[in-house]
């Protein structure tokens, strides 16, 4: 059992065009029956984490739902137990919705943690990481912060919502918004380890400086005083902060060894499940290099893409290099190419959608074309 | 309703020994069916869609797996307050010692301690090999509207598959006048399905009577419905149509999976309102199935944790199956975890679980006559 408690704090710099307007991205479908959430909690829960607050701004309807009890993930419902928060406040304007303000509005239920550390992970970012090992790794080295960082190499062309750390050694000299001026940044994964204590001196040092400070910029604020210290990643880093990001992510992972590396038997990655039956190929399917969920029937052709849960591919369709989301249907002789098809959406009538990989295509739900 | 009006307890100690190999470690109810469930799944199921809280499943033979499987009453959600699934094992008892269960009636026997600590009505029995899809409830509904103290579900079948059964022979009211026990001649088509509804306090005066019957078998179709008709007990038949299979063999077993393929199949595992709940996996296998570059997929029903790079062509494919490149599997159930290798061909054959076929083995043949059970790594 970790000495943590952990907190999974929603990402509002993030903006993801159309899919957002329905669910914030903790809830976005991934990889045909995940949500991005799933990762977050299953990390914390493998880690021997018990007890997490997750936070939510905006339309947590999606999320409520999927966490629920928390029990999916392995969370004991009498030892441990998962909150979810929505901060209450209407803000005025959305540059208050920060995580600082967030904290603020639970701030008792911080305070009362028994734990004496916390470890912070964002809800939007797909990758695995062993929390324990890391807090065992930040009291040894006697670090006031520890923040998770991950090696990128493009970050000229993406990242661009997200911040990067300066590092000499292994301490942090500053958390700086990624201006794409390099390609070669240390990505910051929006991960902290400290002490609860320290936590709560920092959230009331941010609200002394600037009511719109978010908690990256309060710890940049500190590098100098506080003893901060970046801890590699490794493996597969995906940060979910438009649609191209999140259309990559999933793409990426239809590579099977790439798959491999990402779920583990010893690190499972836990979800709700929807108790579909197993999917149908009939005669006229032709599917190559894709993923398939359950409930499906498929009677088109499928390459390279990505179908959600209870899908319905007519048939002489031909879908390629798309992301097809829970229940939706595609009728038959239907062209998709490079299109992101959110749930319940019916495209029956429309034979040809098509558009680049680099600039998928949204298809907005339960829209009917 | 807070008193639990009806009970259900599930008779799952058979061997199924003509399931060979498939059961020397597991008894025929945790069989894996329908390349995601176990067979054990469907009375479960239709319990929790029925409203039923309380559900005893008797165990006996090469249990452990079952035992721990089915007391995940969660899977199913039977684990409020309320509810709950509970594996009944025969125990040591003050008055008589350890016994096996001597039948299908002692098994109940045995238990009525636990079935009076819940003061059911009713007792529903059920067996725990069968597949179908049924509304108890709609069951108990008849039994109350006749005043029965028996209801048993029939399913009628050809007349020339009729001798195979236990057969129901009924009055135009739907009352149970006669029965034979696979009759050469039979007198009507009505097949029972091994599904009762007693009154609890009748049926448990006759298992008290058949406890220390010595020329009794202890079994409900031989001796306790024998009974009942003898006292004039009123007994209804339960019509039900839809599928069911009692997948007694290899060969019917494979048959029940092949029936999936069919769009047209009676048993639908797909409707929102009746859904059959099941393990959930984890790990790799959490994932959806993976059709790979190389992968050849025609008529074929596939369930997540798969990984196809070959051709499969009117199979069903269990959770974590592997098919290599350039394998065929044809008019074949991998089971679950099996492994085809690369250019391996399998055909007719149900590949028991977690069984590894070699890169470029032939498995089976298109001509044969009963399809291959293959339980050893080849």
């Amino acid at each position: 059992m970790a000495k943590a408690f952990g907190i999974v704090t929603s990402s509002p710099q993030h903006k993801v065009e159309g899919m957002q307007d329905y669910r914030p991205i903790g809830a976005f479908s991934f990889l045909g029956r995940f949500r991005v959430i799933d990762f977050p909690i299953s990390n914390l829960s493998n880690s021997g984490i018990n007890n997490i607050q997750v936070y939510i701004t905006k339309k947590p309807r999606s999320l409520v739902a999927h966490i629920g009890t928390g029990r999916h993930y392995n969370i004991n419902s009498k030892r441990g137990n998962i909150q979810i928060i929505v901060p209450n406040d209407e803000m005025v304007n959305p540059i208050y919705n920060t995580n600082i303000n967030a904290f603020f509005s639970n701030i008792d239920y911080i305070r009362n943690q028994s734990r004496e550390y916390v470890v912070i992970a964002p809800s939007c970012m797909i990758f695995t990481q062993d929390y324990d090992d890391l807090l065992q790794q930040h009291a040894k080295s006697g670090a006031d912060v520890t923040l998770l960082y991950h090696k990128v190499f493009n970050a000229k062309e993406g990242f661009t919502t997200c911040n990067t750390l300066t590092l000499d050694g292994d301490k942090v000299t500053a958390i700086t918004p990624n201006l794409g001026d390099e390609d070669n940044k240390d990505m910051f994964m929006e991960s902290f380890i400290l002490k609860k204590d320290l936590l709560l001196d920092l959230m009331q040092a941010a609200h002394e400086t600037s009511s719109v400070y978010t908690l990256a910029n309060i710890v940049n604020a500190k590098c100098g005083e506080l003893d901060v210290r970046g801890v590699e990643h490794h493996g597969f880093f995906a940060p979910i902060t438009d649609l191209a990001t999140y259309y990559k992510a999933n793409m990426d992972l239809i590579d099977f060894d790439e798959a491999a590396s990402l779920f583990t038997e010893d690190w499972p990655i836990y979800t709700r499940t929807s108790d579909s039956c197993p999917t149908q190929f009939y005669d006229e399917a032709e599917v190559k290099n894709s993923l398939v969920a359950n409930g499906g029937e498929i009677r088109g052709s499928i390459e390279d893409s990505i179908i959600g849960r209870n899908v319905t591919i007519g048939k002489g369709a031909v879908i390629k290099g798309c992301i097809v989301m829970a229940h939706a249907e595609i009728g038959e002789n239907v062209v998709l190419q490079n299109q992101i098809v959110d749930k319940y959406a019916k495209i029956v009538h429309e034979n040809k959608i098509l558009a680049e990989p680099g600039q998928p295509g949204y298809i907005k739900r339960s829209d009917i074309l | 309703m807070k008193q639990t009006e009806m009970l259900a307890m599930i008779l799952a100690g058979g061997r199924g020994s003509r399931l060979h190999d498939l059961t020397n470690k597991v008894a025929k109810p945790a069989v894996a069916y329908g390349g995601k469930y176990r067979i054990v799944d469907f009375p479960l199921s239709n319990c929790a869609n029925s409203g039923i809280d309380v559900v005893g499943v008797l165990t006996q033979y090469e249990s452990v797996l079952l035992n721990s499987y089915v007391a995940k009453g969660g899977l199913w959600g039977l684990d409020t307050k309320d509810s709950g699934v509970f594996v009944l094992t025969p125990r040591e008892k003050a008055d008589s010692g350890l016994e096996v269960f001597r039948g299908t009636a002692d098994a109940i026997t045995q238990n009525i301690d636990f079935i009076d600590s819940y003061d059911p009505e009713y007792l529903l029995i059920l067996s725990g090999d069968h597949i179908y899809k049924m509304n108890y409830d709609k069951m108990l509904d008849t039994h109350k509207e006749k005043g029965a103290l028996a209801t048993i579900a029939v399913m009628p079948v050809p007349i020339e598959e009729a001798p195979r059964f236990g057969i129901m022979i009924t009055d135009d009211e739907d009352n149970i006048i006669d029965f034979e026990e696979k009759p050469a001649h039979p007198r009507s088509n009505l097949a029972s399905m091994g599904i009762y509804i007693f009154d609890w306090k009748r049926l448990r005066e006759l298992l008290v009577a058949d406890k220390d019957d010595e020329a009794s078998e202890h079994d409900f179709g031989k001796n306790i419905i024998p009974t009942m008709r003898e006292s004039g007990d009123k007994m209804v038949a339960f019509k039900f149509e839809g599928y069911w299979k009692d997948v007694g063999t290899i060969d019917s077993l494979w048959e029940a999976n092949m029936d999936l393929l069919d769009e047209n199949c009676e048993l639908n595992l797909d409707d929102p309102t009746w859904k059959i709940y099941t393990e959930d996996a984890s790990g790799l296998l959490a994932l959806p199935a993976y059709i790979g570059p190389n992968a050849d997929v025609e008529r074929a029903y596939i369930t997540q944790g798969s990984h196809i790079n070959g051709k499969v062509k009117n199979s069903v494919i269990f959770t974590g199956a592997t098919v290599g490149k350039d394998a065929q599997i044809i008019d074949s159930v991998l089971m679950p975890g099996v492994n085809v290798g690369e250019g391996a061909v399998v055909t007719r054959t149900l590949i028991a679980d977690n069984i590894k076929i070699a890169a470029g083995a032939v498995v089976g043949s298109a001509d044969s006559k009963e399809i291959l059970l293959q339980a050893q790594d080849v």
